[in-house]
């Protein structure tokens, strides 16, 4: 203590760090978070009391935090990194990527997709494993059969990749066209899967 | 622009607010403190956007020891004799002992010193998180180190 000043009190960072890292994980947030490693790169998996509402590759925008910014957004930003919460979902994507599991039983949130998004998605996730299916396909099932463009944008910002498999949906004469990660990856699943691609 | 995600926030005030409980409740009693502290936080962020965060978590700590310190005024029942268990020794017990004569100053010059030098915010800060004004904040963090000082030496 000097003439006009006290020293703050000592404290120990490691347990500010637990304090926190205990509120993040059993605090009531609306979002729970955590980085799941994948051999297809590192994915943000964020999920709400419904279910899992993305599964975005971290450098879709830029990093994690661009991830997490569109999330907070979208969804609401009483968001917390928890783990533990996400558990299922990183033992269901592991056996999938060891070829353990090909249906996922995770429930979803639908939220970050539009109304028509939504019916092409789901769609989607009627395609089985190791098969593929096209636009104009998928789009007939959503209940539109021309709306093969919009069923191609509609997919392209399809924030559950993997979990709703839009790399199982292709071009009508074969070619791959595009995928929300990159091409490569979706050629990577499609492998995984099985599926020679011409 | 929407609020960034509440983590990020948690991220960088988990220090401030930590440092700041560990001298108004002491360290066994700032792990609840920081979790209540940190959950009325996360209630009001989306809809609040504070143009000074850190004293804006720090007010709501400060309000949350308050509260530890009524709570614990009801709860303190009178008991006979009980033996006398000397208080455990370690590195986990409050290091600084000058911060335990900071409770025992008047609520005012208390709140002042504490916000003033635990919680690192400036008198005009404190005014704000007291609701006094500046000079009255200034003069209530000086008169409790004053007293502080006098105890000290004495």
């Amino acid at each position: 203590m000097t003439e006009d000043r006290l020293a703050p009190p000592t404290f120990d960072p490691a347990d500010a760090a637990a304090a926190a890292s205990r509120f993040a994980a059993t605090a009531p947030a609306d979002v729970h978070y955590a980085l799941v490693d994948s051999p297809i790169g590192t994915l943000v998996a964020a999920a709400t009391p419904h279910g899992l509402a993305t599964l975005s590759y971290a450098d879709q925008f830029d990093g994690a935090d661009g991830v997490l910014d569109w999330v907070a957004a979208k969804l609401s930003p009483r968001m917390l990194e928890a783990p533990a919460r996400l558990d299922d979902v990183r033992r269901e994507l592991d056996e999938y990527f060891e070829g353990r599991r090909h249906d996922f039983d995770l429930p979803i949130d639908w939220s970050l997709a539009s109304e028509f998004g939504r019916r092409i998605l789901k769609a989607t996730a009627a395609i089985p494993f190791g098969q593929v299916s096209t636009y104009g396909k998928v789009a007939a099932q959503a209940g539109n059969p021309k709306a093969s463009r919009a069923a191609g944008r509609a997919l392209g910002a399809n924030p559950i990749p993997i979990v709703v498999p839009c790399h199982r949906v292709i071009g009508s004469s074969g070619q791959l066209t595009g995928y929300t990660g990159g091409l490569h990856r979706k050629v990577a699943l499609l492998q995984i899967e099985g599926v020679v691609l011409g | 622009m929407p609020q960034p995600p509440f983590q990020r926030f948690l991220d960088a005030h988990r220090d401030d607010v930590w440092r700041f409980l560990v001298a108004s409740v002491g360290r066994d009693a700032a792990d609840d403190v920081f979790q209540e502290t940190f959950l009325a936080a996360m209630r009001a962020y989306p809809r609040l956007r504070p143009d000074n965060p850190r004293s804006w978590v720090l007010t709501i700590a400060h309000r949350k020891a308050l509260d530890h310190f009524r709570a614990r005024k009801r709860r303190a029942v009178p008991v006979g004799d009980l033996p006398e268990v000397p208080a455990p020794e370690g590195p986990d017990i409050r290091d600084d002992g000058v911060w335990e004569r900071v409770h025992a100053l008047p609520a005012k010059q208390r709140a002042a010193v504490l916000l003033r030098f635990a919680g690192d915010l400036t008198h005009a800060e404190v005014a704000i998180v007291m609701g006094t004004s500046e000079e009255a904040a200034r003069r209530n963090a000086f008169e409790g180190l004053r007293k502080l000082r006098q105890e000290m030496t004495a």
